[in-house]
């Protein structure tokens, strides 16, 4: 049975869902070590302990250069821990972190990974999720960039209270070219969920006109996340954050609610995963019915707000 | 962009000849690759040209000596792509065209990538579109910095360089951030669909176009074994690809007044709320 490291840039207090995902498919194999490249907070070490982790290796860094010190650390952790697979996110940082260090390590590296299973048989999405492909590697450490919403969050009950023995990394400062990190700007913080995350998603497209409102209030009734095509991130209605697609992010929660969006294959490239597609659109021949489990031909600006307030009435 | 730089610039613009994604696309159940009959220069590729004609623009243009040259990997229509990039102001082109180069991987395809801009010689900055609309990994920019020791600025949403300090700086989003990074050339810089707004290469581009010249090469001819690209080359092996069944169209309703009403019923149902 083969072993497993799990890599974090950073845990806060509270693991995020992603992380969670991560740390209870490193439970599957034979011994799961997670290594962090910033101070972990007692709390966060609870929480990792409960995932049957039996092994937290820190290395914290330097602020001041981009990626360098996430490089050092994973590779030295990889050399020590001695594994024969490493999960990582998959968003563009942990990719990137992952792609070179399977270069650097010659090992492989397969990305939008949905499963892996006891032999290392990666089952991931091909051609924006139309494709389901298995792959594995020929050669050297595995290293697997997994989707957010693909593993159940699953702690392990035996495991709580277990011994987590935790273990400054040892490694190496990285001879690559500086990237200077000369200026940090915070995004706006939302209440609402991760958009890659959520279990449910509301999107709205040209058909909005403007008003993101309607999409927004349904979306909170339902705790969801904001997401919107890239006409209407590119009409300036919503940050490009929130852009779902082929040049966007991809999603797939167990609801996506489709709201003022064609449905033309760039769209769909986004979010045809997703558990169960609703889509409400003026036009009948909108081609997002075709692939929608429930449909209404109807004015988004008064369906939305119709649903939402009942929603909330049968919550009360 | 304050000072042009007094030393020409030598920039290297990857570009991918890839099957049209307005139109549905296949994976061949036999070899597991991807149907490439249908192609055209990747979509986000264009950003990339862009980002390169147009930084040697704001460096006193071409006239003072700076090259970009566009460059790809794969079969013999896969020039059709360096083709549109010469449309739109790449210099000249680079066409690494052999046959074992199929079925490469990310690890694979980015030794491959190297060595031609190796054997180009004496490049200063690299630049890719932020992925490829048929694999998406967006890694192989990355890959390619860290075979290459360049500075590796990936995913800008905007760039800027500066002559003097010939230090390029970029925007990029990380985590609940977006950063500002500065690195000095060699870089690999790949750009996202905010970065620019792409030319519309005029008749007289195209035609320009026509007179510019594309260099054939082989593995050979930049230092590779055929062994060390392709299927023996990669790390990683595609064991199984299916197609996902389509999704089925479900019940559509019009909107009579109480349809919000009936949405909420569908999600009660379907234990969604």
């Amino acid at each position: 049975m083969p072993s497993a490291l799990v890599f974090f840039n950073e845990l806060s207090d509270a693991p995020s869902k992603a992380q969670r995902e991560l740390l209870t498919l490193a439970s599957r194999f034979d011994r799961a070590t997670l290594a962090v490249a910033s101070e972990v907070p007692q709390s966060a070490q609870d929480v990792v302990s409960g995932y049957g982790v039996d092994k937290l290796l820190v290395a914290p860094g330097n602020d001041d250069v981009f990626i360098d010190h996430a490089l050092s650390a994973l590779a030295a952790a990889v050399k020590q821990s001695e594994v024969d697979v490493v999960l990582v996110a998959n968003d563009n940082f942990n990719r990137e972190i992952a792609a070179r260090l399977a270069v650097r390590l010659d090992g492989a590296v397969i990305t939008d990974a949905i499963d892996v299973s006891a032999d290392l048989v990666v089952t991931k999405d091909e051609l924006a999720g139309s494709y389901s492909a298995q792959a594995k590697a020929t050669h050297g450490t595995l290293f697997v960039t997994v989707k957010p919403n693909s593993i159940e969050d699953a702690p392990q009950a035996q495991a709580q209270g277990q011994q987590l023995e935790v273990q400054p990394l040892d490694y190496e400062a990285a001879a690559t070219p500086a990237i200077r990190i000369v200026a940090t700007e915070a995004k706006a913080v939302s209440d609402r969920p991760k958009l890659t995350e959520a279990r449910v998603v509301v999107a709205g497209g040209r058909g909005v006109n403007g008003d993101f409102g309607p999409v927004e209030d349904l979306a909170d009734a339902l705790a969801g996340a904001v997401g919107a095509s890239r006409a209407a991130t590119d009409a300036g209605w919503i940050s490009h954050d929130a852009q779902i697609g082929q040049t966007g992010v991809t999603v797939s929660p167990q609801l996506f609610i489709s709201a003022g969006i064609s449905g033309a294959i760039q769209q769909k490239a986004g979010m045809q995963t997703s558990k169960c597609i609703v889509a409400i659109n003026k036009d009948v021949d909108a081609p997002v019915f075709e692939i929608a489990d429930f449909g209404i031909v109807g004015d988004l600006a008064k369906v939305l707000p119709q649903a939402a307030e009942e929603i909330r009435r049968r919550q009360a | 962009m304050t000072e042009e730089t007094t030393v020409p610039l030598k920039i290297v613009v990857l570009v991918k000849h890839v099957p049209d994604v307005q139109f549905d696309r296949h994976i061949d159940s036999a070899s597991l690759r991807l149907d490439r009959s249908e192609s055209v220069l990747s979509e986000l590729d264009e950003y990339a040209v862009e980002a390169a004609v147009s930084l040697v623009e704001s460096q006193g243009g071409f006239a003072t000596g700076h090259e970009v040259i566009a460059a790809t990997m794969g079969g013999k229509s896969a020039s059709n792509s360096v083709k549109k990039a010469l449309q739109m102001g790449a210099s000249s082109g680079f066409h690494l065209n052999d046959d074992a180069l199929a079925g490469s991987d990310t690890v694979a395809t980015s030794k491959a990538l190297a060595a031609l801009i190796e054997h180009v010689g004496d490049v200063d900055l690299v630049v890719t579109g932020m992925s490829s609309t048929d694999a998406e990994t967006s890694v192989v920019p990355a890959q390619l910095a860290e075979r290459l020791n360049f500075a590796q600025l990936t995913h800008a949403l905007a760039v800027e360089f500066d002559g003097a300090s010939r230090e390029l700086t970029i925007r990029r989003d990380h985590a609940d951030q977006t950063l500002s990074l500065t690195a000095a050339l060699p870089a690999v810089l790949s750009v996202t669909d905010q970065a620019n707004e792409p030319r519309y290469p005029n008749f007289k581009a195209i035609m320009a176009a026509k007179k510019k010249s594309i260099t054939e090469v082989d593995l050979a001819g930049i230092g590779l074994d055929a062994e060390a690209v392709g299927a023996s080359g990669s790390r990683s092996v595609v064991l199984d690809a299916t197609a996902r069944p389509a999704r089925e169209a479900g019940t559509v309703i019009n909107d009579s007044g109480q349809a919000g009403i009936a949405l909420v019923d569908f999600l009660a149902e379907q234990k969604l709320i």
